[in-house]
């Protein structure tokens, strides 16, 4: 009987005030089990200071088929960055 | 290499006008030197390919435990038993990170690794070699994990996002390796006569089977050039195998032994050393399963599994007790 141990992936905050990144992935039991094996897989060498473990089946992610269509609102508003704007030099830094 | 002889479905590299619109598509943003994530489009023989490769990668680390296991009751020091423990405790994470990266392609660690117990997978033909003493922990860290220094450096540009990854993250943790290796032989080359000589006998043994490690000659290997258009391999066997020879015979002198192989000698033309090939049919021999360890190194792994098995069970059977539990109590 197949008896495997669920996927999880691992998200670590390294030691400077960072965000959680993505790690990888490991097999355990449980989330506690999943803990305790990210800290001997993951952070051998002081790599972090905080572990997030979440079960790879809750991951819902974008799919790269509509990678265009989905961020193509974001291309026709340039406004949105700073250089759009011209600010005479006289005034100053902004 | 770790990863010897990967099989590529087909004959040599597919041309651009048999490929389909979106298998040229796929080869211009490798081109592009653009990396590949778990859910993109990719055409079914890049992962097939990938799957082995890695997979293959990943029992190499699992399987190299063992020589160096091997010696870890019986390391001189308290110190250097701590140093080979952490060590081979590193290879047992590069495994893991290894078969992570293959299951973004969608096969199990589970399925990866009965294929491996069944024989159905292989894994480097180094591992298959003995560790006979003290000495060979020393030349161990040094060649072996050495010559896959030079293999996964290449690899960190390889197409595949999360195998680029592992290499990353591998490549940080193997100059330890490498360096603790090298410690050893530094101490026995300049210890007793008798040291010095152990030094001497585990780099003769070891030296050609080493070489092998990078697999055949560029001339025999005929998965390369579709691997390389695919940027899952960045080098050729010959190119990666010179790159360990020239670095290495310098190490040798420094150590004051003998090189292994007489014919080694600098070419001026060439810019680089001569070297003798190792033996190619003892190569393929132990690749089929007819080296020194082959079967001790299969049924300690075959013991390892199923005698975890009430280990692998008994958890899950708690988690689910447990989960059970808490949905009662809510
Ligand atoms: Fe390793
Ligand atoms: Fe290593």
């Amino acid at each position: 009987m197949k008896n495997e141990w669920p996927l999880w992936e691992v998200f670590i905050r390294g030691q400077h005030g960072l965000s959680h990144r993505h790690f990888g992935s490991l097999h355990a039991p449980d989330a506690e089990m999943a803990i305790k094996n990210a800290r001997d897989v993951y952070t051998r060498r002081n790599e972090g200071v905080s572990i997030w473990v979440v079960e790879a089946v809750n991951v819902s992610a974008s799919s790269p088929e509509d990678k265009g269509a989905f961020y193509e609102p974001s291309n026709s508003k340039v406004y949105r960055h700073p250089t759009f704007f011209d600010i005479p030099d006289e005034v100053g830094s902004m | 290499m770790y990863a010897q002889m990967v099989k590529t479905d087909g004959t040599g590299v597919k041309d651009r006008a048999e490929m389909s619109a979106d298998e040229q598509a796929f080869q211009d943003r490798i081109d592009r030197g653009e990396k590949i994530e778990p859910k993109d489009w990719m055409p079914d023989n890049y992962r097939r390919t990938l799957i082995r490769q890695i997979g293959q990668h990943a029992h190499s680390e699992i399987v190299g435990q063992l020589p160096e296991g091997n010696w870890i009751t019986r390391a001189p020091t308290l110190e250097r038993k701590a140093i080979l423990l952490a060590k081979v405790q590193d290879e047992a994470g590069h495994g893991l990170y290894l078969y992570g990266a293959a299951e973004t392609l969608g096969v199990t660690r589970d399925a990866l690794t009965e294929d491996l117990l069944a024989g159905r997978m292989k894994y480097s033909s180094i591992f298959n070699y003995p560790t006979l003493n003290w000495a060979d922990m020393g030349a161990v860290g040094w060649l072996v994990d050495g010559a896959a220094i030079i293999n996964q450096v290449a690899l960190q540009r390889t197409s595949y996002g999360p195998y680029a990854r592992a290499m990353v993250r591998i490549c940080k943790e193997e100059s330890f390796h490498a360096r603790q290796g090298f410690h050893i032989m530094m101490k026995m080359a300049r210890g007793t006569k008798e040291q010095k000589a152990m030094a001497q006998d585990a780099l003769n043994r070891l030296w050609y089977p080493v070489l092998m490690m990078f697999g055949p000659s560029d001339k025999d290997s005929v998965h390369t050039a579709q691997s390389m258009a695919w940027k899952i391999k960045m080098d050729t066997n010959d190119e990666l195998r010179q790159k360990f020879v020239d670095q290495t015979v310098q190490q040798i002198e420094y150590l004051g032994l003998e090189l292994p192989d007489p014919n080694t000698k600098w070419n001026d033309e060439t810019g680089q050393y001569d070297y003798s090939d190792p033996d190619w049919t003892e190569f393929f021999d132990v690749i089929k399963g007819n080296g020194p360890c082959n079967v001790d190194r299969l049924a300690a792994r075959n013991k390892a599994w199923d005698d975890g098995k009430w280990v692998r069970d008994g958890l899950m059977a708690h988690a689910a007790k447990k989960t059970a539990a808490k949905l009662a109590a809510e």
